[in-house]
């Protein structure tokens, strides 16, 4: 089993977050990093189906040299590769960013393909919702977003989606695609092993070209604030009175 | 023209397709073309009239066996094959799971652009729009130069509302599709709870790390049933194992819209913000006086929520019986 699994590192913001002078993206100067939360189950999605089925795990991710660390992260949890396609240092749009990762997966596959290849469902920054299926397509391999639960059974790959209430089931044929959510998994830590391996772990770097695409950033910018009149209820359970007024007053009694 | 994607649950209109066509209506004014409507795997007239009551002057339906039941990249393939033949200048769908993914396939089988969630819209040569980044924490500007506008609106970025009502006509759209574009149907459908869920619930009771632990969320429960509610969950909680994912609410959670938000022993970090600012109303409760989630909120009581929120359910039960 060869499992592929596609991360984006993303800065970790706190309760707010700021943008450069240039507004062309987000100032990350006081922030740390991490790898995207979907893709962050992703990860711990493609480790479970090795311990389950064998096999081993590629960790992919296109960004910066400084991303390398989310590889290590992947390898510090249980990934065997790590495979970095370094950017120019500019956000690539979507169209741009899948056509890299296309040519590189059938680099990466000269000799077999790989039987799954994970995508977070939208990347915690951008969230173009489309890596993952434009690179199904260049692949010719099916694919179905929004998973939150793998099973393999010999060469079918059964996903599930979550829905209002409960869950649909889908069944694609291997080699397959998935783009899954967080509620996947919940992701382990590091163990003091896997940060030794994480060390060790040998990032094979890939230069691809892919032109770019149709979307173009103008500049970010945060939204308008909210500013509303909180208004103060009370400082204990005495409070209950007025709010049980409030939800009479809303009709959600 | 511009032809608006509508999502439909097994022959039933949701909400995500009303916010299209609500968010359709000004773009199509703003480009001075039709609003029309694609409908895949289903032909009701009913759907057609409720498309017609939202604005849409023709409703291009679609049926074939492949399209039983929900598929993304047979829905995609439509979509693709509609651009092709009908030749709208823009298509557009809610930026909801499914909506999102049928633009993207139909995007990757045409290798055109495809921007999703827009909350702003301006067409032109480029177009340019302003999107949603982080979930909502942030927006982006951008420009889009393309043959045909390929667009998502962001969930929840309009409410649904009917307007310029027209009689709308039904045309049959014939789609080139074969078992190939069957394999991603959903096979299995499986409900795990009826009746009020986290997304349509008109009051959900949040708690976030200050609950304190698994068993802390009881009185929460307790709260949310007496109000026909939900209890929801910030991303810490879920973290910790309190509660499943499916309660979480935020950017990578569900995101909410009830009549009211009783957010309890939450910080309010912008990502849990963006998965409630959909709530009509808030409440906080919370210790901290300064904390984002009771500066945003309507109302907020500073207690420790372990003393407030049983506090709340004994009063409404004494006005139930007092009431009875
Ligand atoms: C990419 C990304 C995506 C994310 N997506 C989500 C998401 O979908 N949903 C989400 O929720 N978070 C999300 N987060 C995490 C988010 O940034 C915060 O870490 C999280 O929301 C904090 O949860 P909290 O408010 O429960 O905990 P804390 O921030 O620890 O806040 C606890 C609050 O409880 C109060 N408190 C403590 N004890 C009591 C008491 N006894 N009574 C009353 N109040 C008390 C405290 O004053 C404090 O305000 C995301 C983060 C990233 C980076």
């Amino acid at each position: 089993m060869k499992i592929l699994c596609c991360v984006k590192r993303v800065p970790a913001p706190g309760a707010k977050i700021n943008v450069t002078a240039d507004g062309m993206d987000v100032d990350a100067a006081h922030l740390g990093f991490t790898t995207s939360p979907h893709e962050e189950c992703g990860v711990e999605g493609a480790i479970q189906l090795k311990e389950e089925h064998g096999g081993e795990v590629t960790v992919l991710t296109l960004g910066p040299g400084e991303a390398e660390e989310q590889l290590r992260y992947a390898a510090s949890v249980g990934a065997d590769h790590g495979v970095l396609i370094p950017t120019d240092g500019t956000a690539y749009d979507p169209q741009r960013t899948a056509a890299a990762i296309a040519a590189a997966v059938t680099e990466l596959e000269a000799e077999a393909p790989f039987d799954l290849i994970l995508f977070g469902n939208e990347s915690a920054d951008a969230g173009g919702f489309q890596v993952g299926i434009r690179v199904a397509h260049a692949l010719g391999r099916p694919i179905v977003q929004g998973i939150k639960g793998i099973e393999l059974d010999g060469d079918t790959v059964r996903a599930r989606r979550e829905i209002d209430g409960g869950f649909e089931v889908y069944e694609l044929p291997r080699p397959a695609v998935l783009g899954v959510k967080e509620g996947l998994n919940l992701p382990r830590y590091p163990t003091m092993k896997g940060r030794l391996a994480s060390k060790k772990l040998e990032v094979r770097s890939l230069d691809v070209a892919a032109a770019a695409g149709g979307q173009q950033r103008v500049r970010l910018h945060r939204p308008e604030e909210q500013v509303s009149e909180t208004v103060i209820l009370g400082e204990g359970p005495e409070a209950a009175a007025a709010v049980v007024d409030v939800l009479a007053e809303l009709g959600v009694l | 023209m511009l032809l608006v994607v509508l999502e439909h649950d097994r022959g039933e209109l949701v909400e995500a397709a009303r916010e299209a066509l609500t968010f359709g209506r000004t773009l199509a004014a703003k480009m001075g073309e039709d609003l029309e409507a694609a409908l895949i795997g289903a032909a009701d007239e009913s759907l057609v009239a409720a498309a017609g009551a939202y604005g849409a002057a023709t409703v291009h339906t679609c049926t074939h066996d492949v399209l039983s039941d929900y598929g993304p990249d047979a829905h995609g393939a439509v979509v693709a094959q509609m651009v092709e033949t009908l030749a709208p200048d823009a298509v557009l769908a809610c930026g909801s799971d499914r909506g999102n993914e049928v633009m993207a396939h139909a995007a990757a089988r045409l290798d055109a652009p495809f921007v999703a969630n827009c909350i702003d819209v301006t067409p032109g040569a480029p177009w340019s729009m302003t999107r949603v980044q982080w979930g909502g924490s942030l927006l982006e500007d951008a420009t889009l130069d393309a043959d045909v506008a390929l667009l998502s609106c962001g969930l929840h970025a309009v409410a649904a509302e009917p307007g310029d009502p027209r009689d709308a006509g039904a045309e049959s759209f014939a789609a080139g599709l074969d078992e190939r574009h069957a394999v991603t149907v959903v096979r299995d459908r499986v409900v795990q709870e009826a009746g009020v869920t986290l997304p349509t619930a008109p009051v959900v009771v949040g708690g976030g790390r200050g609950v304190g632990s698994e068993d802390g969320f009881a009185s929460l429960e307790e709260l949310a049933e007496l109000l026909g509610g939900r209890v929801g969950c910030s991303r810490a909680v879920t973290n910790l194992g309190w509660r499943p994912h499916a309660d979480q609410v935020g950017q990578t959670g569900t995101r909410i819209a009830p009549e009211i938000y009783i957010a309890s022993g939450i910080s309010g970090a912008i990502q849990h913000w963006v998965g409630a600012m959909a709530s009509k109303h808030i409440l906080a409760i919370n210790t901290d006086r300064e904390a984002n989630m009771v500066v945003k909120a309507d109302w907020a009581v500073i207690a420790d929520l372990h003393e407030v929120v049983p506090a709340i359910t004994e009063e409404i039960k004494r006005r139930r019986i007092r009431t009875s």
